[in-house]
């Protein structure tokens, strides 16, 4: 009997398992929702800006800000990573990491040196055991990514394009598809792909106050300050439906684990049963 | 329509307001705008301070901006709305803390180091626990 006294306790345990991944399962569904709502509200600040920067360079074809210029040669480049602050969703942070290890192996094997800017937890777990150099760092984000928390990090890799320690920056993250699939996403940041510009049908221009080359600086940099906001609010996304998945399959592993253990459970009982039987019957034969 | 101008505000993490107005006055770095429908295009830097949009139908709606993007069309009016206080040194502020966590970050290596040896040591005591087990249940065959 005390084989079956064991499995009892491991269906309890597992039972007690199975718990906790539905709970979480469930916590996230409800989360990527409003995860998903701020990214939509996100989006039209971006797209003011981007309305207005094009304007801006349209008007003004003979300025050039710095941070479209592309640097003649590429020796340093700069990667925000964006991962979650919390682990338990499936291999999303670890194959992000994975790609973007590969990513850094092809910039040092070109003889370019890399730095990076960790925002999240778990990117800092994983890559302080890595030599590389770490610029930034932000952790915590929480539910409610405020963009504040990302000012300062990108601060310092913008000033450093500018004063040219730093001639190309990207961005990673997770891009939110749907429930069920996220992509690894590698945006250039720096500098700014040109966009498409769009004809204009009549000519007409801004005042400006004060002048147009400190507002195009000031838009800019709200500008890559919003890009990496909107790719923190993906990542968020991601991560919650990454959880979702990756809890429920969790939760199937522990029933199919349950219904296994409980047929083990019963045949033991019933072996018991007729051994006992068996017993009783010789020893009467036996009187 | 001719009397009203479209007005939206909008920051990074959501978009405040969005609607018709009768005018939106708020405060420039240059100085107090009162914009009106068919107001001359603008792009400006807005103070910190109160967005005051009028409503077609009458009343008012107020809203406190930190500072941000104004901008101007005949016939819409942008606000982009800053989240945070901004300021060239609270931004070298924001960066300096950023530092500081990366370096947070990276000394946490030793923390991480003594874990990983503290757990060494203990796979050996349970080692040797075994092994004294062991040694002990021959000894009393």
């Amino acid at each position: 009997m005390s084989g079956s006294r064991e499995i009892v306790g491991q269906i309890k345990s597992i039972k007690n398992t199975r718990k906790v991944t539905r709970a979480l399962e469930m916590v996230s569904a409800s989360k990527i929702r409003k995860a998903q709502d701020r990214m939509q509200a996100s989006r039209p600040y971006a797209r003011m800006i981007r309305q207005a920067v094009g304007h801006l360079a349209h008007a003004n074809p003979e300025y050039k800000h710095p941070f479209t210029q592309p640097h003649a040669e590429v020796k340093r480049v700069g990667y925000i990573v964006i991962s979650s602050d919390r682990g338990l969703c499936g291999g999303l942070n670890n194959n992000l990491f994975r790609k973007l290890l590969a990513r850094i192996k092809q910039h040092q094997d070109d003889g370019q040196e890399v730095e990076l800017v960790l925002v999240g937890r778990k990117a800092a777990q994983f890559f302080k055991r890595i030599n590389i150099k770490i610029t930034a760092a932000t952790q915590d984000l929480g539910e409610q990514p405020q963009l504040e928390d990302l000012i300062g990090s990108i601060k310092i890799m913008l000033d450093g394009y500018r004063e040219g320690d730093l001639d190309e920056l990207h961005v990673c993250y997770n891009q939110f598809i749907n429930t069920m699939s996220q992509q690894i996403t590698f945006d250039q940041v720096l500098p700014l792909p040109a966009t498409e510009d769009e004809p204009m049908l009549e000519y007409w221009d801004y005042l400006y106050e004060p002048d147009p080359e400190s507002l195009l600086n000031d838009l800019l940099v709200r500008y890559i300050e919003s890009l990496i906001y909107h790719a923190t609010l993906e990542n968020l996304a991601s991560e919650h439906a990454a959880r979702m998945v990756a809890m429920k399959s969790a939760s199937d592993n522990a029933n199919n684990l349950i219904d296994e253990l409980n047929l083990a459970y019963n045949k033991a009982r019933q072996a018991a049963i007729t051994q006992e039987i068996s017993e009783i019957v010789s020893g009467a034969a036996a009187v | 329509m001719a009397s009203t101008i479209h007005c939206d505000i909008v920051s990074a993490e959501a978009e405040i307001f969005s609607g018709t107005a009768a005018m939106v006055v708020i405060t420039g770095e240059e100085g107090e705008l009162g914009i009106a429908p068919r107001h001359a295009p603008l792009l400006t830097r807005i103070k910190p301070g109160q967005v005051r949009v009028m409503l077609p139908e009458g009343g008012e709606e107020f809203y406190y901006v930190s500072g941000g993007m104004l901008e101007v069309q005949p016939h819409v009016v942008t606000v982009l709305a800053d989240t945070a206080a901004r300021a060239d040194d609270l931004d070298e502020a924001a960066a300096v803390r950023a530092k500081e966590e990366a370096e947070r970050a990276l000394s946490d290596r030793t923390a991480d180091m003594e874990v990983a040896e503290a757990q060494a040591r203990l796979a050996e005591a349970v080692a040797q626990l075994a092994a004294l087990e062991r040694l002990r249940k021959n000894l009393k065959r």
